[in-house]
């Protein structure tokens, strides 16, 4: 029982932090009709970013700082590299953001090297908030839950109650219309592109510490965002919640409850075949669920693709 | 009497079709006997895999408008058949090693029917990122289904246990080096004929507008599926005679870097023309090989160049070869040539001194303390002095500030040769 309320704490984290880069993903999306490819090098910048920062002035201030010159660097290629792209098509801006998620991990490589950089936690953080029979919770962790609710509030309100929200919110299903009563709509975009990359750089800054800053996380974290995003359904943002929440969970629980394989076909009444090792169903026999962990959100999207194609909160064809 | 000037219309209009193939065959026979050293061979055979793997993955992306993220995983599967094939001794026995690509086709095919059914129902976004969870999710299972994928450390086999073919045993290098080129000229032919069959036409009708093509009667279903699952048989193939060539795979044959770098070949050499993936793959495989002698930083480059063609020449490398076909059916590609040698050798040489600074700066960061040199153009140089960086500044604002100033020349050397004598 008290394993499975630090599982669900830990679940969330990942969640959360999933959630994070998949709703700038999301919205992106749902404005240009491009998945960013890219994404989570941005994260991976906003992470490489704060540690340089940390280095001379601190966590908090590369907390404030790394994702707006993200968010700069986003808008920036939306400007100058994605508008121009735009007229041969989507597929070339698909290829445009694959080019470029390789380029910026070249690019790190160069200034940062290949090792993991030492990006800490700050001192301040560095206590247990509280224990749940005996397994702490660090306070880090706590921090973390607390700043991607703020910011999912924060998105919300801003995307509904907010004058500016019900623009970008009218750009993404009329642009024409929008444009027609004297908004500049592209400017509304580079915006939406600037906010999607600083929330990843957010991600990345407080990621950083605790899963390792170092050139291949983009790579790691890069097609489970895009998952998440298919599973919730293209473009819908409480769908990326949902799938974000499912995926971090699903993960966690995989990870912490060794279940065998071998236990269920046992049960289901068949016989272990010995010796195993020259077994053809050797690797059935012998599957557990943590082997399975980090492949599981990709069979929940096949699956979800096989039977409701357009995820599970997806209401229009993409 | 119309019947015959059509047929002979037909016989005269083969022969310019067909000589492209017999020079290239002939070519490819050439080689061997002017780079015969051992490392030529390697990096001709591995041209040749990835010659057929990137023309398979154009009939998607570039015949048929679909974006694969995961292709490697259908190459992957059919090399790993072939080396299971392979140590199968009662079977490999009785089959001359020439069959074996194949049964790596049938079994690239296979799993292209199975993955095909489900995603080709949608192209584009949906496409593409059903093919990178299918792609991610089989590289995942290399590690988990260790009968079939043989773990972390992979799975080898020995081709020299086949069937010997009129007595070859495939022991040289050079031996293998046929059996690729053969293999090469056979898909390579096959794949061009089915870009011209009406099931090739229809393929580029539905990437070009798939509403229209259902309202003449077609499914743009069936069609994508159809380029999708012959992709997987000659994708199936490169994978065959990978197997038969380095006799090992590893997970690093299904992984996402390798469908990656596929893309980048195919978009590189051109994805709009049959023969430019031909192109790519030559090029790729010279930098790939030549470029990571020279630096580190290869990939940084090429990743450069990649972003650099999708934003300003879409059409890729062969895309610009044939801007200069209507120019040079004019017979004005000399008029050309000063325009060009104005821009081009000054931004080869700016390119190339801007490159030295970032491989200078990368030495002073990376280097080991106290390692102040470094030997740029087999010249050995402190990298700690002022001089190399003013100079190689100097070259590279020079370089590219000529080329700069020459552009408009060149826009309008080319502008004027394709425009008609009389019409301006």
């Amino acid at each position: 029982m008290d394993l499975i309320a630090v599982n669900i704490i830990d679940g969330l984290v990942t969640g959360l932090l999933l959630f994070m880069l998949s709703a700038g993903l999301t919205l992106i999306f749902s404005m240009m009709g491009v998945l960013n490819f890219a994404h989570a090098s941005f994260y991976m910048l906003g992470a490489y970013f704060a540690y340089q920062i940390s280095i001379y002035l601190g966590f908090w201030m590369g907390l404030l700082i790394a994702p707006i010159l993200v968010g700069v660097l986003g808008a920036g290629v939306e400007r100058y590299g994605l508008r121009r792209v735009h007229q041969y098509g989507h597929v070339p801006e698909l290829i445009f953001t694959f080019g470029l998620a390789l380029l910026i991990e070249e690019v790190v490589q160069f200034v940062w090297g290949k090792n993991q950089m030492p990006y800490e936690t700050p001192e301040i953080l560095q206590f247990t908030a509280f224990a749940i029979a005996g397994n702490s919770i660090p306070a880090y962790k706590v921090f973390m839950i607390f700043i991607s609710v703020t910011i999912f509030i924060g998105l919300l309100y801003v995307l509904t109650r907010t004058r500016i929200g019900m623009i970008i919110q009218a750009a993404l299903s009329y642009p024409k219309t929008v444009e027609a009563l004297g908004h500049n709509v592209p400017f509304i975009f580079m915006g939406v592109f600037g906010v999607g990359t600083a929330l990843a750089g957010v991600a990345g800054v407080i990621a950083g510490p605790v899963l390792s800053t170092f050139p291949g996380m983009a790579f790691v974290l890069g097609s489970i965002v895009f998952v998440t995003i298919v599973i919730g359904g293209l473009g819908s943002l409480w769908g990326a919640l949902v799938a974000s929440l499912l995926i971090g969970w699903l993960t966690t629980f995989a990870k912490s409850y060794n279940l065998r394989m071998e236990d269920l076909l046992t049960t289901l009444g068949f016989n272990k075949p010995e010796p195993i090792w020259d077994s053809a169903w050797q690797d059935l026999w012998t599957l557990t669920s943590p082997q399975v962990a980090d492949i599981l959100p990709y069979i929940l999207m096949v699956l979800i693709l096989v039977f409701r194609p357009y995820g599970l909160f997806g209401k229009r064809d993409a | 009497m119309t019947d015959l000037t059509q047929t002979t219309a037909a016989r005269s209009s083969i022969m310019p079709q067909v000589l492209p193939w017999v020079i290239a065959l002939g070519f490819l026979l050439v080689m061997p006997l002017i780079f015969t050293s051992n490392s030529a061979l390697t990096i001709m055979n591995q041209m040749a895999m990835t010659i057929i793997f990137a023309l398979a993955y154009n009939m998607l992306l570039g015949q048929g408008g679909m974006l694969s993220f995961g292709h490697a995983v259908y190459m992957g599967v059919g090399g790993f058949a072939c080396v299971h094939i392979m140590n199968w001794d009662a079977f490999f026995g009785l089959i001359p090693l020439p069959v074996l690509p194949i049964f790596g086709g049938l079994f690239g095919m296979g799993l292209a029917l199975i993955v095909g059914a489900f995603s080709t129902r949608k192209a584009g976004t949906v496409f593409a990122m059903i093919s990178l969870g299918v792609g991610e999710l089989i590289a995942a299972c290399s590690v988990i289904i260790v009968v079939f994928f043989g773990g972390e450390e992979g799975i080898s086999g020995d081709r020299t246990y086949g069937l010997p073919f009129f007595g070859i045993e495939f022991l040289r290098q050079i031996e293998v080096y046929y059996l690729v080129v053969f293999w090469l000229m056979v898909s390579a032919v096959l794949m061009y004929l089915w870009s011209r069959t009406p099931m090739g036409r229809m393929a580029n009708a539905v990437r070009d507008n798939p509403e229209r093509a259902e309202f003449l009667g077609y499914s743009a279903r069936w069609v994508r599926f159809y380029s999708f699952v012959a992709s997987g048989f000659f994708a199936g193939i490169a994978g065959g005679l990978f197997a038969i060539n380095y006799e090992i795979l590893t997970e690093e044959n299904l992984n996402l870097t390798q469908s990656g770098a596929i893309l980048l070949v195919t978009f590189l050499g051109g994805a709009g023309f049959f023969f430019g993936p031909i192109i790519g793959a030559i090029v790729f495989t010279l930098l790939q090989t030549v470029l990571s002698l020279e630096t580190e930083l290869w990939q940084l480059y090429v990743g450069a160049l990649f972003v650099a063609t999708v934003m300003f020449f879409p059409g890729g490398l062969a895309g610009l070869l044939m801007l200069h076909a209507p120019a040079a059916k004019m017979g004005r590609l000399s008029h050309l040539a000063g325009p060009y040698a104005k821009v081009l050798f000054p931004g080869i040489i700016g390119t190339l001194a801007l490159c030295c600074l970032i491989e200078l700066t990368f030495h002073l960061r990376h280097a080991s303390i106290g390692d102040h040199e470094m030997v740029l153009f087999w010249t050995t140089f402190n990298t700690h002095s002022p001089v190399p960086w003013l100079l190689f500044g100097a070259i590279a604002a020079g370089g590219l500030w000529l080329a700069k100033r020459g552009a408009p020349d060149m826009a309008e050397a080319f502008h004027e040769a394709n425009v008609m004598k009389g019409a301006a």
